[in-house]
């Protein structure tokens, strides 16, 4: 008996997005799970029920039923009480059933202790880890992107002028300037936004590693000077010193008076956002800035934020929205719903409408977080990182090692000259000044080499050293002296293969480097 | 022709040498600065045989109309990824030549020197030969090397330091028999024993050092064959074989100094010999998590390639060895026509000789505006949309620069991970000749195109 999913309607405020959407229901179904759906579910990311209905998906009216009928549930937001029904979902849930929506377990401890009760076993969307192996299943970072491109559109709602920079015969509009602070998911899908509608963005980020992600999208990185590594678990940032703080407060302090938009992204996983944009700095900014806190339900990063709300403060407007995902809800079901797609189909490999809840599966066992009603909760830590961090370099030694090293070459440098000019002096003393004379020519032809071939260019260091190949064949001359010796025919034999040797080398040498330059010439001319 | 008028064909020759060397400054006198190198040589060489010493003209003419007619021969067929070997062939001559002049000079029954100047000619001799013997072997195996007969890997002797050391100071008491000798027995089976222990030594020095170190044994071969020549112009007292010697050495010495410095070590270990063997196994690379090495496919690549703004190709040795620099040079082109801007990016020791990249991309018509140097272009990457690698694998290392126990840390290398995406053209997944893992093909922006890099640049081109 396969089991049935159910995809209840959404019940909190303004809540418009749905767990699966006419696309994904149709990979449950090959999954081997029969679907049914509650009416109206979609509607309000624009999926009516007719379209459910043509992918065979079963419509209920009456909400008990759904819930009682289905093994498996599929939702977006946790369960809470139902507005109408004055039951909580949990209630409704079937006996042993599964569950799988967010649930942010840390703090909800009333609600776990619910589903516990009710024996069920729950997969949290957003305990998923966030490794690279888990990204199709990684809610969080889907909704982070949108809520990240949204951020972007919302500010530009409320902010009085143009993003891009325009000239027009109605005068000059500067461009918009964009802070945007943490370049997590929802920080580059907004440097990427903001980007694209053309303002100069900035990002600041802790995690030195987001530097090429951030330039890549086109945003100038701001960065303080730091030792610290605030590379935290799972892709987050960790809490940082509180020197580190104050000279990243420094920043934004600056930066508030700049620039015209900020977007706020910074979170820290299990504890309340960090407060980075005060009273002051909102007060410092430009009449008609906009500031748009995507931590608002976390506490928000800037004082003076509500969630939910949008409010002006100073002049400048504070967006606390915290159902950015749920205003694109087509794209977000659409993203929310592959993602459960993804996941059951882990849980269904066999594909034939039964759930396999494998705990040797990294994945799959952080994201469950009550198995058969037994809290699992929190998983061993993971171990991996999501951005791969490079290797910090233990280079402290080396400058000073180098100095000494410079140190002891000029030495060096020094004891060698001397050697050389006092042999140079016993030479001169027992060489006859026949010898003396043709070392002179020697050493200055070394010099002469030295700067003549300094100068040569290194695209031509091949033409170069067959060249001098082709000159070192002058050795050809020792040979053409030494040939026409009447005395000994040892002499001539040698000579004789010298010269054979030393002529191959000669016109071998200069030949090719001939085809080598007529081949350089060519190109040369071509481009003229 | 007189003694005062030979040494004025002398001087001019020397003259059109330095000019020769000079006009390689820049691509546009470079032809003619060869060309002044030809001219010195034959006015050398005419001046010579028209001086009164030369009377076999019957000998000499038949060698070296043999000599040129092969030099020619072989100077044409070469194919341009092959210049490598030729030029170390071509070393090993000027090497055999110097050993061969050494012992007929020695055997010279018309020469009569005394006292100190007879020990100082014997000394002149002895190092001609010396060297000239170095030279020789040591080039026939860079040869070998580079030709594939041999191994590339570094062959490492237990004891080789103490080796060479023994063969040295061996060599030094052979001179001093040398210098006393009393009967002429003794003495030419000293220079022999001592001829040798020098080929040995050659065949030694070479063989213990790894591929990917040729560029600096090859202008080192190219210093010895200068040096050969400069002690033979000092045991025939010959000034114009001293300047062409001392030119060619020190220009041999400058490009082996460029080419050590492009990888970060000093000439000593690299003629020490060893590396890629000794040190694959202290870098600490397999305690690292790499993390994935992701493949691609040509289709995805000429996607990429058609979505660029701004692509940069850094060719390797694998290029040269798959000969695939006409089919690149093709697919530069196409996409130029598609408004692409397509730059070069070149390594000092990309290939196994200075310079060895420009040439084959000038065989394949590559104009050289666009092929620049490392320096000149590193910090373009980042502004890079897609770099195409083609089989290169330590210039683009950055273990170099980040990870102080590789072993070729320091060394200065193409950044090319800054780019938004990397194509990586390989034939599997081996190290590079320094034998040192890769950490760049675990990047984020990085795929593999695996394959022979001309097969795939030919598939790619099909598709554009």
């Amino acid at each position: 008996m396969s089991l049935k999913i159910g995809i209840p309607k959404e019940i909190h405020e303004e809540e418009k997005r749905v767990a699966a959407t006419p696309e994904t229901v149709t990979w449950l179904k090959k999954f081997g799970f029969s679907v049914a759906i509650e009416t109206g579910a979609g509607e309000n990311a624009h999926f009516s029920d007719d379209l459910y209905d043509e992918m065979g998906v079963e419509i209920v009216q009456d909400t008990k039923t759904l819930w009682e009928h289905s093994d498996v549930i599929l939702k977006v937001r946790a369960p809470e009480a139902h507005p109408f029904l004055a039951l909580h979902e949990v209630e409704l849930l079937k006996e042993g059933a599964y569950l799988i929506c967010f649930i942010w377990p840390s703090i909800n401890p009333e609600l776990m202790q619910m589903l516990v009760n009710k024996k069920a076993t729950v997969l949290a969307m957003d305990s998923i880890p966030r490794i690279s192996r888990a990204q199709k299943f990684d809610a969080l970072s889907s909704m982070a992107n949108i809520a990240g491109y949204r951020a972007v559109i919302e500010s530009a709602n409320h902010f009085g002028r143009f993003f891009t920079g325009q000239i027009t015969a109605a005068g000059k509009m500067p461009p918009a300037t964009v802070l945007v602070i943490g370049a997590g998911v929802a920080g580059l899908a907004a440097i990427a936004a903001a980007n694209g509608l053309g303002a100069v963005v900035r990002a600041f980020d802790t995690r030195p590693e987001v530097k090429e992600q951030i330039e890549s999208l086109g945003a100038e990185f701001l960065w303080i000077e730091t030792d610290e590594d605030s590379s935290g678990a799972g892709g987050y940032a960790k809490v940082m010193s509180p020197e580190f703080i104050k000279a990243e407060m420094e920043l934004f302090a600056r930066q508030a008076m700049e620039v015209d938009i900020i977007i706020t992204t910074a979170l820290i996983p299990g504890k309340k956002a960090p407060e980075l944009i005060t009273a002051g700095m909102v007060e410092s900014m430009k009449e008609g800035s906009v500031i748009v806190d995507l931590a608002a339900e976390q506490g928000g990063n800037c004082t003076l934020t509500e969630p939910g709300e949008v409010i002006v403060r100073h002049g400048v407007t504070l967006i606390g929205y915290t159902d950015l995902p749920s205003r694109l809800p087509a794209q977000s079901s659409q993203l929310y719903g592959t993602n459960l797609r993804h996941l059951l189909h882990d849980l269904c490999k066999t594909k034939d409408g039964q759930i396999d809840v494998d705990m040797d599966d990294e994945v799959i066992r952080g994201a469950t977080i009550i198995k058969k009603g037994e809290i699992t909760w929190p998983p061993p830590a993971p171990q991996i990182q999501a951005v791969s961090k490079p290797p910090k370099l233990a280079v402290k030694a080396p400058p000073f090692r180098e100095k000494r090293k410079k140190k002891s070459t000029s030495w060096f440098n020094a004891l060698s000259m001397l050697i050389a000019a006092l042999l140079l002096l016993a030479l001169s003393s027992v060489a006859p000044s026949n010898f003396m004379a043709h070392f002179t020519v020697f050493v200055l032809s070394c010099f002469v080499g030295y700067h003549v071939v300094w100068n040569v260019t290194p695209a031509l260091h091949t033409p170069l050293m067959s060249v001098t190949n082709a000159i070192s064949g002058i050795i050809v001359l020792g040979a053409l002296i030494q040939v026409s010796n009447e005395l000994s025919t040892t002499v001539t034999v040698l000579s004789a293969i010298a010269i054979l040797v030393a002529t191959i080398n000669i016109s071998g040498g200069f030949f090719v480097t001939h085809r080598m330059l007529k081949m350089f010439q060519q190109v040369d001319r071509r481009r003229k | 022709m007189t003694e005062g008028m030979i040494t004025a064909a002398y001087i001019i020759a020397s003259i059109l040498f330095i000019l020769g060397l000079g006009g390689l400054s820049r691509q546009e006198s470079a032809r003619r600065g060869n060309i002044y190198a030809m001219l010195g040589m034959f006015i050398a060489i005419v001046a010579t045989i028209l001086g009164s010493q030369v009377t076999s003209y019957g000998v000499i003419f038949s060698a070296m109309i043999i000599g040129i007619l092969t030099g020619m021969y072989v100077a044409k067929k070469i194919e341009m990824t092959g210049m490598p070997q030729l030029v170390a062939m071509l070393h090993s001559f000027v090497g055999l030549a110097a050993v061969l002049i050494g012992f007929a000079t020695y055997l010279d029954p018309s020469s009569h020197f005394y006292g100190v100047e007879k020990t100082i000619h014997n000394v002149e001799i002895y190092l001609g030969v010396f060297i000239g013997a170095v030279t020789f072997t040591g080039s026939l195996i860079a040869f070998g090397k580079l030709q594939g007969v041999l191994s590339g890997k570094a062959i490492l002797l237990p004891a080789r330091h103490w080796l060479n050391v023994l063969m040295l100071l061996l060599s030094i008491y052979l001179l001093i028999i040398f210098i006393d000798a009393q009967s002429s027995t003794i003495a030419i089976s000293s220079l022999l024993f001592m001829t040798f222990i020098a080929l040995l030594f050659g065949v030694h020095m070479v063989l213990s050092i790894g591929g990917a170190d040729m560029p600096v044994v090859v202008s080192m071969l190219n210093s010895y064959s200068g040096w050969a020549a400069a002690a033979t112009g000092f045991m025939l007292s010959n000034d114009l074989l001293i300047i062409t010697g001392a030119l060619v050495g020190s220009s041999g010495a400058i490009l082996s100094y460029i080419m050590c410095r492009a990888m970060n070590r000093s000439f000593i270990s690299v003629i020490a010999g060893g590396f890629g063997t000794t040190v694959s196994a202290s870098g600490n690379n397999q305690d690292v998590e790499h993390g994935e090495a992701l493949s691609t496919t040509v289709e995805e690549t000429v996607q990429l390639f058609q979505d660029a703004k701004k692509v940069i190709v850094v060719p390797g040795y694998g290029m040269a060895v798959a000969r695939a620099q006409h089919i690149v040079s093709d697919i530069v082109k196409k996409l130029q026509h598609q408004d692409v801007l397509v730059l070069f990016a070149i390594h000092p020791v990309a290939g196994r000789l200075p310079g060895h990249m420009n040439v084959l991309l000038a065989e394949a018509k590559v104009p050289y505006d666009i092929v620049l140097e490392m320096d000149e272009i590193n910090e373009d990457f980042s502004k890079t949309d897609v770099v195409l690698v083609i089989g290169a694998n330590d210039i683009v290392n950055p273990g170099a620069l980040d990870d102080p126990t590789s072993p070729i840390a320091g060394m200065p290398v193409l950044e090319v991970w800054n780019a938004k995406h990397v194509i990586v053209m390989k034939r599997s997944m081996a190290t590079g000749y320094s034998g040192v893992d890769n950490p760049l093909f675990y990047k984020d922006n990085t795929r593999l195109l695996f394959g022979d890099a001309k097969e795939s640049a030919e598939a790619i081109f099909a598709q554009l």
